[in-house]
């Protein structure tokens, strides 16, 4: 696999872009599972705790005009790409204020002022559409990038495959984002997929595959910074498959049976988040202040957006009947 | 008076095509097989679109439905129509991911922040000898797929108007050609321009009984006209042309006038289209029968390659004429 030489470095104020955008994550995810534990969300929560470095890290690199993809668990991409909480909150709990007003939900929440085109609940499809978002792109003449992100358990699906081959032949501008947690739901890496590294498919379709740290900022920052350029600059795509692990089940209540308690405990004592926060002050580029008032107005933000959403009113019976198609149906 | 033109169902559709990208740039196409150096698609539909708009406008794709699908779907979102060709009816059920979960949903399930503006041209019909997997009508699946019109036109000058209304139209449509259909020649005005979608068509008028039916049974119904004035049968055809949405009103005024009904398609009868039909004729007009609905459809297997067992797959002019006169009791 092709190895980066003059890997880009994130400036100090990236890095602690990041660490925010982390935080953002990390905190909702939070809130989030305790109010459906509460019993105050009735939703099926697929938590990406764990996996906060890789949208935070690309999401630094995008603009607004950038679209993303992803899937069922993707609540983390849509907060790193400055998706609004208030709406978000509004959404999960089935209310008029989401950004779907109540129909999309958890899986499939979608706020293309942000760049987020599409939430998908199944596995493997966010990559044949943000194919077609990255063709318009390329025929707008733009410098759009568009980011397709999906777990492991999708690179053996057939809809990979097909993405990856077309967008490599008709040169678009997309970065398929693996975001490789190590399990398929409940079904090991190595049970379940022919190759050590996904990024190694990347040769099959004639286009650069990296396998990264995903837990790393700067791994993570350097390769998503050296793919979105390919992209922008028009010579292709590329296949970022971000080594990561995920603290908590695949849904919400699993209980893990599948991970071995040390594995779990090992990735837990390397979460990335205090290790960035520890860096960044260690490296002099922030005080324990400064990241403080960036936590506690994180907190602020989501403590009203999770009021916000649990008091907007439920949805008018009436909306079934819209969105079907423009106009609205008769019966 | 308007100039009247000769075509067949492939003339046709790519006139509506020169004119749909003439008329917007935002108009793309995409599939298998489908530009000038390839033969500008499997029945030449698509003829000289590549040559004249270009290769960023007109792409072959490989043989990948999902990715085509996909990118459909994705460059309608960004503002774009493009018109998907999948060479074969049966191939759609490969992308089935994509048209039902994808493109038919996204508008609802984004509480209509999103739209899907695509158009998937695919081709069907027994009669070819191509047996199992290339001669399926599905309309019925994507019919039961809410968020996604379904149209399936009988002659030329439908198949220009239809298409031209799915292109236009601001969410995902299925036009499906049959390819008995395609190169029976017929009359379509110089100026043929869109036909709304979800009208119907009183093609033959009558009062005796009515046919509700569409693409190549509309033919084989009205071969069956001799049959039936032979047996004293007036019939009135009514071709649907848009499947979902149907359009309810002219079918049920027809029933009103001749009290009995006979819907006759080529997709499978068991769960096809025909009981949906049926079944609101009945809860509408029950009091107003002469004669319990009727359905003909498809036999209940795959399309047979022999071709005795083909033609016995299909219903025929025959089995319709047969039917009406047991309906007429």
């Amino acid at each position: 696999m092709p190895e980066l030489s003059n890997a880009p470095v994130p400036s100090p104020e990236t890095l602690v872009d990041i660490y925010r955008r982390m935080v953002r994550i990390e905190r909702n995810d939070d809130a989030i599972r305790q109010t459906v534990r509460r019993g105050r969300l009735t939703m099926p929560y697929y938590s990406a705790r764990g996996q906060e470095v890789i949208p935070s890290a690309i999401s630094t690199l995008l603009t607004k005009d950038d679209q993303i993809c992803t899937i069922y668990r993707g609540i983390h991409d849509m907060v790193a790409k400055d998706m609004p909480l208030r709406p978000l909150w509004a959404e999960i709990a089935g209310r008029v204020d989401g950004t779907c007003k109540g129909k999309g939900g958890p899986m499939h929440l979608t706020h293309p002022e942000s760049g987020i085109m599409v939430t998908t609940g199944i596995v493997g499809s966010s990559m044949p559409i943000a194919n077609g978002l990255a063709w318009a792109a390329q025929l707008d003449g733009s410098k759009r990038v568009v980011i397709a992100n999906f777990g492991d358990g999708a690179s053996n699906i057939g809809a990979f495959h097909e993405s990856l081959n077309l967008a490599s032949i008709w040169k678009l501008p997309v970065i398929f984002v693996c975001q490789n947690n190590g399990f398929a739901e409940h079904t090991r890496y190595e049970n379940a997929t022919s190759v050590d590294f996904i990024a190694k498919r990347a040769a099959s379709y004639n286009m650069p595959g990296y396998t990264v740290d995903g837990n790393d900022p700067l791994d993570m920052y350097a390769h998503a910074h050296v793919a979105i350029e390919r992209a922008r600059a028009g010579e292709g795509p590329t296949l970022l498959e971000c080594k990561t692990f995920r603290f908590l089940g695949h849904v919400l209540g699993d209980d893990d049976f599948y991970m071995t308690k040390e594995e779990k405990a090992a990735a837990m004592a390397k979460d990335p988040l205090p290790a960035l926060r520890a860096s960044l002050i260690a490296d002099g580029h922030a005080t324990e202040a400064q990241l403080d008032k960036i936590v506690a107005d994180i907190e602020a933000e989501v403590a009203d957006a999770q009021e916000f959403g649990l008091n907007s009113p439920l949805p008018d019976v009436a909306e079934l009947r819209r969105d079907v198609f423009a106009e609205e149906i008769a019966a | 008076m308007t100039e009247m033109l000769k075509m067949n169902g492939i003339q046709a559709i790519n006139a509506a095509m020169f004119e749909a990208m003439a008329a917007d740039d935002k108009v793309l196409v995409l599939g298998e097989d489908i530009a000038d150096r390839e033969g500008g698609g499997v029945t030449g539909t698509m003829k000289g679109l590549s040559t004249k708009f270009g290769d960023h406008r007109v792409r072959t794709t490989p043989i990948s439905e999902q990715a085509i699908i996909g990118a459909a779907i994705g460059a309608a979102m960004a503002g774009y129509k493009p018109v998907a060709e999948i060479m074969l009816m049966n191939f759609t059920t490969v992308a089935m991911d994509m048209i039902f979960n994808h493109a038919a949903k996204l508008r609802f399930m984004s509480g209509g922040q999103t739209s899907v503006p695509l158009t998937i041209r695919t081709l069907t019909g027994a009669g070819w000898q191509t047996a199992g997997q290339h001669s399926d009508h599905l309309e019925g699946w994507f019919a039961h797929a809410a968020g996604i019109k379904v149209v399936c036109p009988s002659n030329p000058a439908d198949m220009k108007g239809l298409l031209m209304s799915c292109i236009a139209d601001p969410d995902p449509c299925i036009f499906v050609e049959n390819g008995m259909t395609l190169f029976v020649p017929g009359e379509v005005a110089a100026d043929q321009g869109p036909i709304p979608l979800g009208k119907a068509k009183v093609v033959v008028e009558g009062t005796d009984l009515t046919i509700v039916t569409w693409s190549a049974q509309v033919m084989r119904s009205q071969m069956a006209l001799a049959g039936l004035a032979e047996a004293g049968i007036s019939a009135e055809i009514v071709d649907l042309r848009t499947i979902s949405p149907w359009d309810k009103e002219t079918v049920l005024a027809s029933v009103v006038k001749t009290g009995r009904a006979l819907v006759v398609h080529e997709a499978v009868r068991n769960f096809g289209p025909g009981a949906e039909i049926a079944a609101t004729i009945n809860e509408e007009l029950f009091g107003q029968l002469k004669a319990p609905v009727k359905r003909l459809g498809g036999a209940y297997c795959a399309v047979p390659f022999a071709k005795v067992l083909e033609d016995a797959f299909v219903p025929q002019p025959d089995d319709i004429v047969a039917a009406a006169k047991a309906m007429m009791g």
